[in-house]
């Protein structure tokens, strides 16, 4: 295809007249601008795909097969490792994809693309929204397609469970991906979310019930107070929902998990946009 | 009401002072330079002006509104071109401008009309179904105008908006710039390190050391030097200019190797002084003034030295 070498002579450079009033902005549109971008962009670039979900069905059915045998969960009556350990790897599933999508912002912000956005009419809160909002849609796709593979371990939830299933990763989502915007939005090296990835979110995702039940001690404490921790629980009770396979004595109740989610997601929102308003030459690194 | 206002400001980053005390007006549609050697506080001042970075003292009004209280106001007025692209790579031209609709409060049917003919005014239309990625460098420049422009901007910002053009690109830039500013009274607002390019705007404001040291139009400023301009080159050119001024009462400006000097008559000078010290000068060249002579006037350095201010 050749380059125009001279601009067309139009008779008009546009049908845009600036003296008319100026544009009004609609912050959810602005927000659904954010997200299908993210979508999209993730549609095509197949290696994040492989990367947020091959790894963990990898290493549950590693650790699964591995672990079958030699590992029986206290508590967990006749469940295998294998099952045990599905709602964790959900779980983390969610967390890779969020850490992932949410390093993003460093991209954008070094490519050239924030800026454009830093100076547009929308409340940051907009812009926080669809960033999450798209990076919980990816999230999401990709748990609900692993979710899938719980038939062929023979959980088959009700169907009202299915669905608060997908309401629920929804919400463990939003909650992942906004504490991973906090911590990415300041850094300017995807280096240095690598630190911070295996020193805290995974560290966050090890002790949550996700490889082996509530232990004692000062691991119970932390535990406890590990957002995380209600995450996972929530999946588990939900793909239990209607089941007689009895689940750990001390697992949370799925009000308490749900509640605990909500108000973990309400927080690293919040944390979002407060560190995305805060306007300083950091907004140029 | 003026364009742009800028009263008093300063900018301090960590390590050094960007911007001291710039005052200074635009026009409403006037195309308007910001002329200056990198570390001058041009970009700074884009960057004030754009909204990006907060304003640390000092007032900025953008069509009246203070881009400290009404960031709000000024963001819906200004289109904003970056020095580095700001196109989605992964996106199609199409896809790029819809969103930054979207982001604007544009959709449906008014979006695509608008989209269109800003693609088909920069001469991009046929490209619209392609990713960014596979656009050579002089195309991505115009999606970056048509997407700054999409939401028909009041006042358009760009920072070195030629740069990574190859010459007929600028010419078409410059072209489109008129246009916009002929037919819809578009104010235009650009930072440059080319002395040919700010030239071309209405007027221009010579940034140095994070102060504005000069501001007029290109045509007034040069007349402001006046005569001609003679650079002799010379292997001790401090001894020369030593020499010149002793003997002819001449007085210049010694810039490395060269020095500068402003006379009428350039012409008559020249076999004057190549007579006088023949040994001495390697060349000597006269030209009309430039804006590098005006640069040189009010600084005293060259255009390319570094210039910029103590900490």
């Amino acid at each position: 295809m050749t380059e125009p070498t001279t601009l067309p002579n139009e008779p008009d450079t546009g049908v845009v007249s600036p003296a008319a009033a100026p544009v009004q902005p609609r912050p959810v549109l602005a927000a659904a601008a954010l997200a299908s971008r993210e979508f999209v962009r993730f549609i095509r670039q197949p290696n994040r795909v492989v990367g947020a979900v091959g790894q963990p069905v990898l290493f549950w059915l590693f650790f699964g097969a591995g672990f079958h045998k030699s590992l029986q969960i206290p508590g967990s009556g006749q469940q295998d490792y294998l099952e045990y350990y599905f709602p964790g790897t959900l779980v983390l599933i969610l967390l890779f994809t969020a850490i992932f999508t949410t390093i993003s912002v460093i991209e954008d912000r070094r490519e050239g693309f924030l800026q454009s956005v830093l100076v547009s009419p929308i409340p940051r809160w907009a812009m926080v929204l669809g960033k999450l909002a798209g990076a919980t849609a990816i999230a999401v796709a990709q748990g609900g397609l692993f979710l899938l593979l719980a038939l062929t371990i023979g959980v088959t939830p009700p169907w009202w469970a299915w669905l608060s299933l997908v309401g629920f990763l929804v919400l463990t989502s939003l909650a992942l991906t906004g504490l991973g915007f906090v911590l990415a939005w300041r850094m300017d090296s995807v280096q240095g979310f690598h630190a911070v990835m295996s020193l805290f979110l995974l560290p966050l995702w090890l002790l949550s019930g996700a490889l082996f039940p509530n232990p004692a001690g000062w691991l119970a404490a932390i535990t406890t107070v590990n957002p995380v921790t209600y995450a996972v629980a929530g999946v588990r009770r939900l793909l239990y929902a209607d089941s007689t396979v009895a689940l750990p004595a001390d697992l949370p109740s799925l009000p308490w998990c749900v509640a605990v989610t909500a108000a973990f997601a309400l927080v690293t929102f919040a944390a979002s946009c407060k560190v995305a308003g805060t306007r300083t030459t950091g907004d140029l690194l | 009401m003026p364009a742009i206002e800028v009263a008093n400001v300063s900018y301090r980053y960590p390590q050094r002072q960007a911007l001291a005390n710039v005052d200074l007006t635009v026009n409403e549609g006037e195309i308007f330079a910001f002329l200056g050697p990198n570390g001058g506080g041009k970009t700074t001042l884009f960057r004030l002006l754009a909204t990006l970075v907060p304003l640390q003292e000092g007032s900025i009004r953008i069509f009246g509104s203070d881009v400290r209280t009404q960031a709000d106001h000024v963001r819906r007025r200004i289109g904003v071109v970056f020095q580095a692209p700001s196109l989605d790579k992964k996106l199609t031209v199409a896809e790029n401008l819809k969103y930054q609709g979207w982001l604007y409060g544009l959709s449906g049917q008014t979006l695509r009309q608008r989209s269109q003919q800003m693609l088909q005014n920069l001469g991009v239309a046929d490209r619209a179904g392609d990713r960014v990625e596979t656009l050579s460098g002089g195309l991505r420049r115009r999606v970056e105008l048509a997407k700054a422009c999409l939401h028909g901007p009041r006042l358009l910002l760009m920072d070195e908006p030629s740069t990574g053009l190859d010459p007929a690109a600028r010419i078409d830039l410059w072209q489109y710039l008129r246009q916009l500013r002929d037919r819809q009274g578009v104010t235009i607002v650009l930072t440059t390190h080319l002395l040919e390019e700010a030239e071309k705007a209405d007027r221009l404001a010579i940034m140095a050391a994070g102060k504005v040291v000069a501001l007029d139009s290109p045509d007034n400023l040069r007349a402001e030097v006046g005569g001609d301009a003679i650079t002799v080159a010379a292997a001790d050119v401090v001894a020369l200019a030593a020499e010149i001024e002793a003997k002819f009462g001449l007085r210049g400006s010694v810039l490395g190797e060269t020095l500068r000097l402003h006379e009428a008559s350039g012409h008559e000078w020249i076999p004057r002084l190549v007579e006088a010290f023949p040994n001495e000068i390697r060349s000597i060249t006269v030209g009309k003034p430039t804006l590098e002579d005006v640069f040189i006037a009010r600084t005293g350095h060259r255009f390319g030295d570094d210039v910029s201010l103590p900490s």
